[in-house]
């Protein structure tokens, strides 16, 4: 049972990540209808950014926001000379398209950073919190915090700010909502900005956790991507539900199951759902436009 | 004749290059890489070209013929040729199976979905190490024989490849121009359209899928018995992606564009020491260009574009005979 408990906070942990990195996906997903295999590359690169100027001196709160700047801008990046300029392409097109940005991405972060893997500083100290036999790092109350309020913040923005909910009215119907006068190239953009944001808090809050490196946001990535589907591709309060299940799945199976084949349970998770429930657990069955 | 003459005048090609340069690195070493790059480009370009099926994992399946040869040559002294049998009905099986389920899937789904396999199988390879050697790996399997000569030396496995390579890209060509090929063609232009004509989507794409998948089967059964080692590293997630970009830069649907993608980044690496810290950033870079400018591919646009001029010059020369357009 208190290994139980551990699991738990392990899995809430790491699931929040991954709700984070799905949330950006549906956000982009909802925008532009693309699935946007870069996502995990947004992760890599706040936390390498914010890595690399906190270890040249610069203090951890700045660097951080920095690190979330660099990464905003390098998504908006994304939607102008990539995914812009496809705009009629197919579906395979476009995640092959993002396949290779997250390619590129990688490759630029080896010619900076190489191969090691690096470490960020832990937000408040090391010491941890016991709660009955279970232990918890500050650094654990840190994401599961940070997450909620990035979620709730994400949800406040569509919910109740006008830019949000041209945003969403975009997403509906591009062209209707360029008649009632919504820039759509511009709502894009933003999307794009915010979407690579959450990633770089995402990767921020959990890199004193988990060193990283250029290839750390694969999987993450991927993790987010199953995540999303899991949740209902398209539904961002499936996203979290989906990330924090995943998490909390996989760190059971880690446990109690294997820790080797920790990433294999969450592909198989994802192949039941393709499966057997391709809409995923909130989302709705659809059916296919000719 | 005339429809296969590209294959011919590759073939010769192929076949020349290396009889003439036996003991050059670059023909038969290096080749030899090309050669089984251009069988699994090919076999995947039939599902991801021909049916409009992406997989993110074919990767895996190059792996799973390689790994249950030399599992079965080394631990259980089969013949290699008898394994290599075997691993293909295996993975054909396997690939059959999943394949229900799986090409039910589009567009990102599916992408998901073949990536999930390629992974699954992947860390599979990396964690029965009481199965598969784990991350070292297995070394010592054994070499290949026919009729009691062994196959040794560079010459001999490219040869030998050569021709495995070669019969793959003729059957290519031809299920292309097949009535097999064309309610492929039909399932990538609209799957409900084709379904209306009266084709069975679901057993054309299960029987491509079982195809592709199968002859990478065998290109890795080969692989393993000429490197003699095996290791996980050589079929992960990064390099289906790298197969999917030389697809994408021959261009989909076409045989020779994959054969072409395949050649070119297989060979430059080799060519461009300078590369290598750049290896990761230019094939990204590649994919996307491509993509976006050229989502037709480079073999596949210069192609037309020859013909075109070609074309247009014969019709300034004599206007009365226009000539037909060629595809493919």
């Amino acid at each position: 049972m208190d290994q139980f408990l551990q699991f738990l906070i392990t899995g809430i942990t790491v699931g929040s990540i991954y709700a984070l990195v799905a949330l950006g996906f549906t956000i982009i997903y909802n925008a532009s209808d693309v699935v946007n295999f870069a996502q995990g590359e947004f992760v890599m690169i706040g936390a390498m950014t914010a890595i690399y100027l906190s270890g040249k001196g610069m203090p951890l709160i700045l660097s951080a926001v920095t690190a979330v700047a660099v990464t905003v801008v390098i998504g908006m990046l994304l939607e102008k000379l990539a995914i812009e300029k496809a705009r009629n392409a197919t579906v395979v097109t476009t995640i092959i398209i993002t396949i290779g940005a997250s390619i590129l991405l990688r490759g630029a972060a080896l010619l900076l950073w190489g191969k090691d893997y690096y470490g960020l500083e832990a937000f408040s100290g090391e010491e941890p919190i016991h709660i009955g036999t279970a232990t918890i790092l500050p650094q654990n109350l840190w994401v599961i915090g940070g997450t909620a309020i990035a979620v709730l913040c994400v949800k406040f923005f569509f919910d109740r700010t006008m830019l949000g909910k041209a945003i969403l009215a975009c997403s509906f119907n591009k062209r209707a909502a360029s008649l009632v006068g919504i820039n759509v190239r511009m709502m894009l953009l933003i999307a794009y900005g915010l979407s690579a944001g959450l990633g770089a808090c995402a990767g921020i809050l959990i890199a004193p956790i988990t060193f990283m490196s250029y290839q750390s946001g694969v999987m993450l990535g991927l993790k987010g991507f199953c995540a999303a589907i899991l949740g209902g591709m398209g539904n961002s309060t499936g996203a979290v539900a989906g990330g924090l299940l995943l998490g909390i799945l996989e760190a059971l199976g880690a446990g109690f199951i294997s820790s080797g084949y920790k990433d294999a349970i969450s592909f198989f998770i994802i192949l039941l759902v393709l499966f057997f429930r391709p809409s995923g657990l909130f989302g709705k069955a659809g059916t296919e436009r000719v | 004749m005339k429809r296969l003459l590209g294959f011919y005048i590759f073939a010769v090609l192929v076949l020349g290059l290396g009889l003439l340069f036996p003991d050059d690195y670059y023909v038969t070493v290096v080749g030899t890489t090309v050669i089984q790059n251009i069988v699994l480009a090919v076999s995947l370009n039939l599902l991801m070209g021909n049916a409009g099926q992406i997989s993110l994992g074919h990767a895996a399946f190059f792996g799973m013929g390689a790994y249950i040869s030399a599992i079965l040559t080394t631990r259980f002294g089969i013949n290699p040729w008898a394994a290599m049998v075997v691993s293909a009905i295996t993975v054909a099986v396997i690939s059959y199976l999943i394949s229900k389920p799986i090409l039910r899937l589009k567009g990102h789904y599916l992408a998901m979905a073949t990536l999930g396999v390629g992974i699954i199988i992947h860390i599979f390879m990396v964690q029965a190490d009481s199965i598969t050697g784990g991350p070292d790996g297995m070394s010592d399997i054994p070499g290949l024989s026919i009729l009691g000569h062994a196959i040794e030396g560079d010459f001999a496995w490219y040869m030998l490849f050569a021709l495995f390579m070669l019969f793959v890209v003729w059957a290519a060509l031809n299920i292309v121009d097949s009535r097999a090929g064309r309610a492929l063609a039909a399932v990538h232009g609209s799957e409900i359209a084709a379904q209306m004509v009266g084709i069975d989507t679901a057993r054309v794409k299960t029987h491509i899928f079982v195809f592709s998948t199968v002859i990478a089967s065998l290109v890795g059964s080969l692989f393993v018995h000429q490197q003699a080692f095996v290791s996980p590293e050589s079929f992960s997630f990064f390099f289906s992606v790298e197969l999917v970009t030389m697809v994408v830069l021959g261009g989909l649907a076409s045989v020779f564009g994959s054969v072409f993608g395949a050649v070119i980044l297989t060979l430059l690496p080799e060519f461009l020491l300078v590369f290598e810290d750049y290896e990761v950033l230019i094939y990204g870079a590649i994919l996307m260009i491509i993509m976006i400018f050229l989502p037709d591919g480079l073999f596949v646009t210069m192609k037309r574009n020859i013909l075109h001029w070609l074309q247009k010059r014969k019709g300034a020369e004599n206007t009365e005979h226009p000539s037909p357009g060629m595809e493919g």
